[in-house]
C-alpha cells in the first residue's frame, strides 16, 4: 500500500466520518447501532479480495464497464464555430449512460447489495427521486434474489411513471410517500423510518454520497471507478490528464466518483454544476452550495436549503434527480476549501443542452448531465483549442423524454 | 436539585412512576397549545415534553409528523417555542419542561444562544433526537453551563457494549424506546420490558422512562410500574387531531379531550401504585 500523502485531499473522512466540518453521524440512537454495523462491515469488505473481485466481475459482465471515453468531435467543432479563433476546448464524455440501467447509480448499488448479503440482510430498501437509483436497486435485487422496497415521493411517482413501471417489472414494490412535499427528501425520511423499524433483516441502500457516515465515503469509493477509468482512458487517448472535469451535482455521487481520483492532481480544475431551476435568485432551485448554508439533515452536516429558522425548504429542478435540498458532505468541504468550483445551470439551459447533445452527438442525455453540459457549453468556447474538458455523462435521457416533450409543448 | 430530579424523586417517594407527556408546540395553534400545556400539571403530568416542530422528523411516525406540520403552519419557530415555555412558566413553576426536537433548528438559532435562552425561558432538559453521543461534544458544554439536562434515548438496538457510552452522555432521565421503530407505530411488548429495564438499571442510577409504544392507561400503568415513568405522545396527538375541524383548527372539544385523556393516564399510574402496595 502507498503511504498516505501528508497533503493529500483523498484521506477523508476522519474517524468520525467528517470531511473538515462536514459529514458525521447525526442520527437517532435507534439508528446508531445500525450505522456502526454498516461501517464495520464496509471496512471489512474493502479489505476482502473476494468481495472486491465479485463486485468487479459484476461491473465488467453485468454493467458493461469500463464505460467508453468519447471525444465529442461534432459538439467541439460546433462550439468552435462561434468561438474566437483558436478557442474552443476539446470536449470528452465519460459515458456512464451506457451502463446497464442507464446511469452511474448501478456502480454503487451492486457494491452495497453485495455488502448487504455479506451482512446477512434479507430485505433491501431504497429511496429514489428520478427513479434511477430505484431502478438500479430493483435490478440488483432481482439479480441477487432479494425483496426490494423503494420509497418514492408521490410527486415523483407522478412525473417519473416509466421508471415506476420499470421497478415494478423488476419485482420491486414502490411505496409512494405523501409526507412533506412528497419528493426525494421525504422519500429519504421514510426510508430511514422503515430501517429503524426493520433493523434485524433490512439494509438501506442509499443512492448518493449523503446520509450518515459511512454512506458518503462508501458510495464515493464505489463510484470512484468512474474517475479511475477516466484517468487511464484519458492518458491513452491524449497522453495526459484533462484540464477540467465537469459533473452535475444533486446529492453528488456521479461528481464525487469522477472527481475523487483526480483530487490530488493539482492541474486538473473541477467544476460541479448544481440545478439553478428557474434561477438562483428565485426560490425555485436546488443549489444547496450556491445558495444554501451549513446545517444538519439526513445524518450529516452539509450545505442545505433552509429558512432562517432552520426548517428545510423545498428544492426545485426540472430534473427529479437533482431535486434535493442538500448535497453530499464531501462536496461541502471541497467547496469550502476551494478545490472544486460549484456553479449552476437553469432548467432552460439544461433543456437547450439536452437538445443540442441529441442532435450533435446522437446521444440523448439525462436531464442531470444536461446541467453539466450546459456549463460545458459556456466554458469550452472560452478555453484554447488545446485544452481538454471531460464531462461525466452519467445518465441517459430515455426517462426524461416525457418531461422534455411537455416543456417543449409537444404531445407524445 | 433540578426540577427533573426533584420530580422523579417525588413520584418515587409516592411509590409510583412518573407520567411524561409529549405534545407538539403550536399544535394546532399557539393559544390552544398553551392552554393544554397549562392544564397538564393539574391533570396529573409529572414531566412536560414539548416537541419543537421540524420539517423532516425522521424518527417520528405519521401522527407526530402531521402535528409538526400543523405547528409549522401555525408559525412555530424556535424563538416562538421558547416564548411558549416562558408563558407556561408564568403559571407553572414546578413541573419540569423538556424540549424534544431535531438539531437543525437549534443550529440555525445558534447552539450557545439556544442553551442560554432555553434555560432562561424555564426549560429543564433537551432531547435532540439526531445528536447521538458521538456528535454531542458541540452541545454538551453549553447545555451543562446552563444547567440543562441532556436526555437520551436508549433503543432496543443499543447493545451492552454501547450502553455505557450512551448512559455516560445522559443526564436527567433515560428515555427507553420500547419498540424498534418510529413513534406511535407499534405497541410495546410488555413481557420483554421488565428484563430490559432491569438490565439497564444495572448500569445507571438515573430514572428510566419508557416511551414510543404506550397508548392506553393500562399500558402506561404497566410501564410506570416496570420503570420510573411512562411517556405518552402519539396517543395524545391523535386525540388532539381527532377534535380538529375540517380545516385543522381547534374546536371547543380540543383542550378538554386532551386533558381528560391525560387525567385518565395519571389515574391509572396512581392506581397501579396502590395495587402494588
Amino acid at each position: 500500500m502507498n503511504k498516505p500523502l501528508p497533503n493529500s485531499l483523498r484521506q477523508g473522512p476522519d474517524s468520525r466520518g467528517r470531511f473538515g466540518d462536514f459529514g458525521g453521524r447525526f442520527v437517532a440512537e435507534t439508528l446508531m447501532p445500525l450505522i456502526l454495523e454498516v461501517e464495520k462491515a464496509y471496512e471489512a469488505a474493502k479489505r476482502d479480495a473476494a468481495f472486491q473481485a465479485e463486485w468487479r466481475r459484476l461491473l465488467t459482465h453485468y454493467v458493461g464497464r469500463p464505460s467508453p471515453l468519447w471525444f465529442a468531435e461534432r459538439l467541439t467543432a460546433h462550439l468552435r464555430k462561434s468561438a474566437p479563433k483558436g478557442m474552443g476546448a476539446k470536449i470528452y464524455f465519460k459515458r456512464d449512460e451506457l451502463n446497464h440501467t442507464g446511469a452511474h447509480k448501478i456502480n454503487a448499488v451492486l457494491g452495497q447489495i453485495l455488502l448487504a448479503k455479506k451482512m446477512g440482510k434479507t430485505r433491501i430498501i431504497a429511496e429514489t427521486g428520478a427513479g434511477q437509483h430505484g431502478v438500479a436497486t430493483a435490478t440488483a435485487c432481482a439479480l441477487m434474489d432479494l425483496p426490494c422496497i423503494v420509497y418514492m415521493g408521490a410527486t415523483d411517482v407522478e412525473r417519473q411513471q416509466p421508471n415506476v413501471f420499470r421497478m415494478k417489472l423488476l419485482g420491486a414494490e414502490v411505496r409512494p410517500v405523501t409526507s412533506g412535499a412528497a419528493t426525494l427528501k421525504d422519500a429519504m425520511n421514510e426510508g430511514l423510518r422503515d430501517w429503524v423499524a426493520n433493523v434485524h433483516d433490512t439494509y438501506y441502500c442509499i443512492g448518493t454520497v449523503a446520509g450518515p457516515h459511512p454512506y458518503p465515503q462508501m458510495v464515493r469509493d464505489f463510484q470512484s471507478v468512474i474517475g479511475e477509468e477516466a484517468k487511464e482512458q484519458m492518458r491513452a487517448a491524449e497522453g495526459r490528464l484533462p484540464d477540467a472535469l465537469v459533473a452535475a451535482v444533486g446529492g453528488g455521487s456521479n461528481a464525487m466518483g469522477l472527481f475523487f481520483p483526480f483530487l490530488d492532481d493539482k492541474d486538473v480544475q473541477m467544476i460541479g454544476v448544481e440545478a439553478a431551476g428557474r434561477g438562483l435568485d428565485t426560490h425555485e432551485h436546488a443549489a444547496a452550495l450556491s445558495r444554501g448554508r451549513p446545517g444538519v439533515l439526513h445524518g450529516n452536516r452539509t450545505y442545505l436549503l433552509q429558512d432562517g429558522d432552520g426548517q428545510i425548504t423545498e428544492a426545485h429542478s426540472i430534473s427529479a434527480g437533482l431535486d434535493y435540498p442538500g448535497v453530499g458532505p464531501e462536496h461541502s468541504w471541497l467547496h469550502e476549501i476551494g478545490r472544486v468550483q460549484y456553479v449552476a445551470a437553469t432548467d432552460e439551459e439544461a433543456l437547450e443542452a439536452f437538445q443540442l447533445c441529441s442532435r450533435q452527438e446522437g446521444i440523448i442525455p439525462a436531464l442531470e448531465p444536461a446541467h453539466a453540459l450546459a456549463h460545458v457549453l459556456k466554458m469550452a468556447p472560452t478555453l484554447p483549442e488545446d485544452r481538454i474538458v471531460l464531462m461525466n455523462l452519467c445518465g441517459r435521457g430515455d426517462k426524461d423524454i416525457f418531461t422534455v416533450a411537455r416543456h417543449l409543448g409537444e404531445k407524445i | 436539585m433540578s426540577r427533573i430530579a426533584t420530580r422523579f424523586a417525588q413520584s418515587k417517594a409516592e411509590g409510583r412512576g412518573a407520567l411524561v407527556t409529549f405534545l407538539t408546540a403550536f399544535d394546532p395553534d399557539r393559544a390552544t397549545s398553551l392552554e393544554i400545556l397549562r392544564g397538564l400539571p393539574k391533570a396529573g403530568v409529572d414531566v412536560i415534553e414539548i416537541g419543537v416542530p421540524f420539517t423532516d422528523p425522521m424518527a417520528d411516525g405519521p401522527s407526530i409528523q402531521r402535528a409538526g406540520q400543523r405547528g409549522l403552519k401555525a408559525g412555530a419557530t424556535v424563538p416562538g417555542v421558547l416564548d411558549l415555555v416562558r408563558a407556561l412558566r408564568a403559571t407553572e413553576a414546578d413541573t419540569p419542561v423538556v424540549l424534544m426536537g431535531y438539531y437543525n433548528p437549534i443550529l440555525a438559532y445558534g447552539v450557545t444562544r439556544f442553551c442560554a435562552d432555553a434555560a432562561a425561558a424555564g426549560v429543564d432538559g433537551l432531547i435532540i433526537v439526531d445528536v447521538p453521543p458521538e456528535e454531542a461534544d458541540e452541545v454538551e458544554p453549553h447545555a451543562r453551563a446552563n444547567g440543562l439536562d441532556l436526555i437520551r434515548l436508549i433503543a432496543p438496538t443499543t447493545d451492552e457494549a454501547r450502553l455505557p457510552r450512551v448512559l455516560g452522555a445522559t443526564t436527567g432521565f433515560i428515555y427507553y424506546v420500547s419498540i424498534t421503530g418510529i413513534t406511535g407505530t407499534r405497541s410495546a411488548d410488555y413481557a420483554s420490558l421488565a428484563p430490559a429495564i432491569a438490565a439497564l438499571k444495572r448500569h445507571t442510577d438515573l430514572p428510566v422512562a419508557i416511551g414510543f409504544g404506550i397508548r392506553s392507561p393500562e399500558q402506561a400503568a404497566i410501564a410506570a410500574t416496570v420503570a420510573d415513568g411512562a411517556v405518552v405522545g402519539t396517543a395524545l396527538v391523535d386525540t388532539l387531531a381527532g377534535t380538529l375541524d375540517a380545516d385543522g383548527r381547534a374546536t371547543a372539544a380540543t383542550v378538554p379531550a386532551v386533558l381528560s385523556q391525560v387525567a385518565g393516564l395519571a389515574q391509572a399510574i396512581r392506581a397501579a401504585r396502590k395495587q402494588a402496595a
